[in-house]
Parts: C-alpha cells; sequence; structure tokens
C-alpha cells in the first residue's frame, strides 16, 4: 500500500495551516467549555449574556473547526487518489478566516447571542440584546464558511468526476446496480463522493435559510415561516455535522491498513452501507423536530424509524470493518492509532443515547435535556475529535515515533475524564436538566459540579496533547516514506 | 421513562465496550490467516431489523402523541398558553387531577419549549412554542400539587428564567 502522503512544499504549507490553526482553535473552543460547565456548576460567576455569548461560541467554533479539520483530513487522503487544488483549499480556509472574524466580531462586540443554530426569528428578536447588524455579521459569517466549503467541495466533484466519470460512480452505485465489485475502488472515494453530495444539498439548504434571514433582519416585513426555518436549519446543521465523522474516517480507511499491515477492501455491503447513508443522513433531521406537534405525522414517524436504520450501516461497516481488521492483527499500539481506535468506540457509544432519544416516547421528556449535549459530545468530543488528533499524529509524526509515558498517561485521562463527562450530561438528562440553561437549580448542582471537574481533567489532557502535535507540525512529512 | 432510557443506554454502551475491549486486547497477537470475521454481521444486520420492525410497531402504537389526530376525544379542559420573551401566559393555571386537559401553546415572539415539571428533576411531559403555530399537548395530572413550567428552547437573555406554576387540585 502506497505511503504517499502530502507532496510538494504549498500542499505541505496548507495542511499544516489546517492542522496548526484546527488545533489551536479546537483548544480555545475547549476553554470555554470549560467555563461554561463551571459556571453552570456555580463555581463561576458571569453575567447570563455573556455565557450565552460564550455558548454562542463554543457552539458555533466547535462546529465550523470540525467541520475545516475534518475536510483537511479528506482533502489529505483524497488526494492519495485524484488531482486537488491546493489552491481551492486555501481559499476554504480564506474564506473561513473572513467568517470567523465576523461571528467573533458579532459575539464579541456586537453582543450576538442566539445560539449556533439561529434559531429563526430569534436572530431578528433579541429584546434589545443586540443589534441587526450583530446578527447580520454572524449570519453573514456562515455565508462565508459555507461558500469557502462549496469552493473545496465543488473541486473534489470535479477531480472525482474527472478520474471516475461522475460522483454515483465514486460512490460505487453503478457498481452495485452491475453486481461486479472493483476491489481497488478506494473506500476513501467512496466515502468522499457521498460527503460532497450530502453536504453540496446540505450548505445550499442552509444558505438559502442564511439569506431568508439576513433579508428578515432589514426588512422584516418580509417574514418567513417559523417551521420550515426550523426544518431547514435542522436539515443544513443535522448534514454539516455528521459530515464531519463521514470526512474523518476517511482516515481511518486509510490508516488502520498501514498499521495492522491488512488492506481495507471495498465490498457489497459496503457500497450498499454507504448508499443506504447519504440517503438516510438527509432524511433523519426530522428527528429534531419530534416536539413540534404541528409536523406531519409522516414526518414524525419518519424521525423515529430512520434515526434507529441510520445507526445500522456505520456500526456494520465502519466499525465492524475497523476491529476486523484490528483483531489478532499484531499491531504495535501507539498514540495515533490509540487515538484513532478510541474515536472509533466513542462514536459508535455515542449512536445509542442518541437513537434511543429518537424514540417519541422518550422524546417527550428528554428533548433538550442536557441529555441532548451528551450524546453528541460522546460523538464528537469522544469520536470525531480523536480520532482527527489521532489522523493529525500519523500525518506530522509517524515517521520517528517515541512515545512517553506523559503521552500514555494523558490518553488515559483525556478518555476517561471525557467519558465522566459525556456521561454526567447523559445523568443530568435522565434527571430532567434543561441544556442551555446559564443558571443550574441547586437540585442539579452536583451533576453539574462533577461534570465540571471532568470538563477540567479533559481540558488539561487536550492542552498537552494539542501542544505537543502542534510542536510536531514541523516535521510533517513530505513525500513517499 | 428516563430511568429506563438511561439503563437501556448504559447496558448497550457498556456491551460496544466490552466488544472493542476484546479485540483491543488481542490486537497485539498475529494471527494469519485472520479468522472470518464477517461471518456473523450478515445475521446481525438481519437480527437489527427484525428488532427495528418490532420496536416501531411497539413503540408508535397506539400513537405516543395524545390528541395529535384528528378523531381525539374531546378534552375536559382547553388552556391557552403563550410564550414570549421571558414569561408564560396561560388562560387558566389551575386544573383538576384526574381530568384531561388541553394545552394550546403558541408564541407571541420566538421559539419557546413549553415544558410541565413535577420538582425541578422530573419533566413529564413538553411541546414547541412557535410564533405562528399551535401545538396541542394533552395531559393528564394523577397527583396534585404544584407543577413548574420551564423553558426548553432558547430564546435569549433570560430563557433559563421563563417560568410558571401550574395548580392541580
Ligand atoms: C473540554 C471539552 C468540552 C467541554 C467542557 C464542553 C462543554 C460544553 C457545555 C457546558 C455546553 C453547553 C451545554 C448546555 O446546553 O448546557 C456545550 C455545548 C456544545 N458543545 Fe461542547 N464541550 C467540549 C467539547 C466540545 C467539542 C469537542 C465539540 C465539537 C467538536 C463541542 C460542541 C458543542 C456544541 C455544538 C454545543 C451546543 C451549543 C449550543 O447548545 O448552542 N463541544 N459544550
Ligand atoms: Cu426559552
Amino acid at each position: 500500500m502506497s505511503e504517499q502522503t502530502v507532496k510538494g512544499a504549498p500542499a505541505r504549507l496548507a495542511f499544516q495551516l489546517y492542522v496548526g490553526i484546527g488545533v489551536a482553535v479546537f483548544l480555545l473552543m475547549m476553554v470555554a467549555g470549560a467555563v461554561l460547565r463551571m459556571a453552570q456548576g456555580a463555581w463561576i460567576d458571569i453575567p447570563a449574556n455573556y455565557f450565552y455569548q460564550i455558548m454562542t461560541l463554543h457552539g458555533a467554533g466547535m462546529v465550523g473547526t470540525s467541520g475545516l479539520a475534518a475536510a483537511a483530513v479528506m482533502w489529505y487522503f483524497l488526494r492519495r487518489h485524484v488531482d486537488l487544488s491546493t489552491g481551492a483549499f486555501l481559499t476554504m480556509l480564506g474564506l473561513s478566516l473572513v467568517g470567523v472574524v465576523m461571528i467573533l466580531a458579532s459575539i464579541g462586540i456586537g453582543g450576538f447571542a442566539a445560539a449556533w443554530t439561529f434559531l429563526y426569528p430569534l436572530p431578528a428578536k433579541s429584546a434589545g440584546l443586540w443589534g441587526p447588524h450583530a446578527a447580520a455579521g454572524y449570519v453573514g459569517g456562515l455565508i462565508f464558511i459555507g461558500v469557502g466549503f462549496l469552493v473545496f467541495y465543488v473541486d473534489c466533484a470535479i477531480a472525482i468526476i474527472k478520474r471516475y466519470g461522475g460522483l454515483l460512480r465514486g460512490l460505487g452505485i453503478d457498481q452495485l446496480l452491475s453486481g461486479k465489485i472493483d476491489t481497488d475502488h478506494p473506500p476513501t472515494v467512496v466515502a468522499s463522493s457521498m460527503v460532497i453530495i450530502i453536504n453540496v444539498i446540505g450548505i445550499a439548504v442552509g444558505a438559502v435559510v442564511l439569506v431568508m434571514t439576513l433579508v428578515n433582519l432589514y426588512v422584516p416585513s418580509i417574514a418567513i415561516d417559523a417551521l420550515l426555518a426550523k426544518n431547514m436549519i435542522f436539515f443544513f446543521g443535522h448534514v454539516f455535522i455528521n459530515a464531519t465523522i463521514y470526512m474523518a474516517v476517511t482516515g481511518v480507511y486509510e490508516i488502520l491498513p498501514a498499521y495492522t499491515g491488512r488492506p481495507w477492501k471495498i465490498s457489497r455491503p459496503f457500497l450498499a452501507a454507504w448508499a443506504a447513508v447519504t440517503l438516510v443522513v438527509m432524511a433523519v433531521y426530522p428527528h429534531h423536530t419530534l416536539m413540534d406537534f404541528v409536523q406531519p405525522k409522516w414526518a414524525l414517524v419518519l424521525g423515529q424509524v430512520l434515526s434507529y436504520l441510520s445507526g445500522i450501516p456505520v456500526l456494520l461497516v465502519t466499525i465492524w470493518g475497523a476491529l476486523a481488521n484490528l483483531h489478532r492483527s499484531g499491531v504495535r499500539w501507539e498514540l495515533p492509532l490509540r487515538l484513532i481506535v478510541f474515536g472509533l468506540l466513542g462514536w459508535s457509544i455515542g449512536i445509542i443515547p442518541a437513537i434511543i432519544d429518537g424514540t417519541i416516547r422518550v422524546n417527550y421528556v428528554m428533548h433538550n435535556t442536557l441529555w441532548v449535549p451528551g450524546h453528541f459530545h460522546l460523538y464528537l468530543l469522544l469520536g470525531l475529535l480523536p480520532m482527527l488528533l489521532g489522523i493529525m499524529y500519523f500525518a506530522a509524526t509517524r515517521a520517528n515515533w517515541q512515545e512517553s509515558v506523559a503521552d500514555r498517561l494523558m490518553f488515559w485521562i483525556y478518555g476517561v475524564a471525557g467519558l465522566v463527562f459525556c456521561l454526567f450530561l447523559l445523568l443530568g438528562g435522565s434527571s430532567s436538566v434543561p441544556r442551555r440553561f446559564a443558571v443550574h437549580a441547586q437540585e442539579w448542582l452536583m451533576l453539574t459540579q462533577i461534570g465540571a471537574v471532568a470538563a477540567v481533567l479533559v481540558l488539561l489532557a487536550s492542552l498537552y496533547l494539542g501542544i505537543k502535535l502542534l510542536r510536531r507540525l514541523p516535521h510533517l512529512q513530505v513525500g513517499g516514506a | 421513562m428516563q430511568s429506563f432510557a438511561l439503563t437501556l443506554s448504559l447496558v448497550l454502551m457498556a456491551a460496544i465496550v466490552l466488544i472493542f475491549g476484546w479485540v483491543v486486547l488481542s490486537a497485539s497477537t498475529r494471527e494469519v490467516p485472520p479468522a472470518k470475521p464477517f461471518r456473523w454481521r450478515s445475521p446481525i444486520f438481519w437480527i437489527l431489523i427484525v428488532a427495528g420492525v418490532i420496536i416501531s410497531v411497539a413503540t408508535l402504537s397506539p400513537w405516543p402523541m395524545s390528541g395529535h389526530t384528528a378523531s381525539a376525544s374531546e378534552p375536559d379542559q382547553v388552556i391557552q398558553v403563550t410564550g414570549q420573551q421571558w414569561r408564560w401566559e396561560l388562560s387558566s393555571d389551575t386544573v383538576e387531577s384526574g381530568k384531561e386537559v388541553e394545552f394550546q401553546v403558541t408564541s407571541n415572539d420566538v421559539n419557546h419549549g413549553f415544558a410541565i415539571y413535577r420538582d425541578k428533576t422530573k419533566l413529564i411531559t413538553q411541546t414547541q412554542a412557535m410564533p405562528g403555530f399551535v401545538n396541542k399537548l394533552r395531559v393528564i395530572f394523577d397527583e396534585p400539587g404544584e407543577y413548574e413550567v420551564m423553558c426548553l428552547e432558547y430564546c435569549g437573555l433570560s430563557h433559563h428564567a421563563m417560568s410558571a406554576t401550574i395548580f392541580v387540585r
């Protein structure tokens, strides 16, 4: 298997920029997260408006950075198979940074605090807390970031179309239909094609609702149907955040075989699963609107049933495939591999509370409690982030890796404290503690405070792992190995 | 319901952790050629699908949202609820235990979440409060006492302080 990595100075520099900025922003946003949890635990005292500003920052910052870092991983591995442009890749970063500056100004100077999901019409109705310009800055910033992503995906799409004759062919639909499986077709191309399809559609829908919001901010007489806006926002948000994991998975497909010496080949179930996920990811978002009883009944049923179904292909193809690849393979455990496998674990256990909350009967008493951040921090903090870190470590340090006791210790602190952090969010949810509350009632404080201790520990371990990665950045591999 | 959901989640999550643990612990020994790891996959796929059908039918029928369908019976009492930044307006705040109450929930400004709590640690039921729409929520209160209404959809500065009381006689 080819160990070819990023070739050429501009490409190398571009990837270093993504990793450097990505890790730095992740760490800063984690500090923000720990501040939120400590404030809820009544250990630090911050006014409610600052709490919600920091919450908006943490949400938008984490989701945006996840998107960028995962896109960088996809770019890094997809270019092993097709010709990608470094210019388009950097354009995404440039436009995103413009967007970030606008969002920072909107939150920091304009006081914007409508949460990263900007549920219409909250951006326009702050009851005096922020003005239309602040809201417009936030919405405009998101539009810049969205356009940046579109540039990147269009470049990837063109490259796949050139090489394979179409996105559906990249996804392997033709092989599924004809029954002739080409085992040389790379899993990375399959996953990338899926991500391009869903995210271009998702971002387009997001852009429409963002522009509608923008128009409404300055011309309030042009109102939007709040239910329609809610559907569009959740569609966009759900697809976007899910795509981050599917982009990161390309790294798993490429790196695991490098450790185990067993190639990861596509198969019929593999292609079928990816085809199914492509559709399901886009159709499952109504599980966010189960508590909107005016939604048509079929949408609510679909929300529940597809939530359940959407977990299956992932578990049975990627997780099973990874475990089978690892099983008695004689690998030597080191930090990058450990992080990646741990990330797969976090992702798979995060599916469970998500599916359970997707059941309408449960959703009645769990929706918008801490159960929700509980399950998505499992996905993101214990799933996506370790996966991304592991992949970046692999890219930056595989050549002469030397592992210290501190590395191991910090890995375990991250894992255990991270798990405790998420479990106490779930416990909070099952004790009916609402999400997005600046002030927690006396009855909830004990759960919150244990969560806050765990948050600080995760933060410390992340600082160690993140800074170590940043210092390794100059060693990022170039060319064949 | 909450403790059932929690227990089920923890059990299933623990099962996944055990499977990972088993594979990870044996990963550093090498076996060639590898065992046939995909033998069990397709049976498990079908088991999950069949289980999914059973779970879906069991949890969706009877339809879990009382009063949601047009043919539902008349409620004993109707209460209009309007959310606005940052308080609740209820056309009446007193109900009788054992009687079916229908809350007709809407909002004057942004999205809110109308959630009924028994103590701070027991969420009983909820629905969204949206501008331009009326969501109907049916509840039968079994136990007399005071119930608290909280907001479960983020709505700005005083979201966490947006509460009201329902008295059940
Ligand atoms: C040290 C690690 C972290 C800590 C301590 C932390 C803490 C928090 C807290 C306290 C909240 C608010 C919960 C509530 O609703 O009351 C939150 C929300 C959130 N977090 Fe984190 N978090 C961490 C890592 C992450 C990561 C790695 C991601 C994504 C990659 C992430 C994404 C989010 C998102 C999207 C929200 C929702 C914000 C909203 O409700 O508007 N967090 N986090
Ligand atoms: Cu609210």
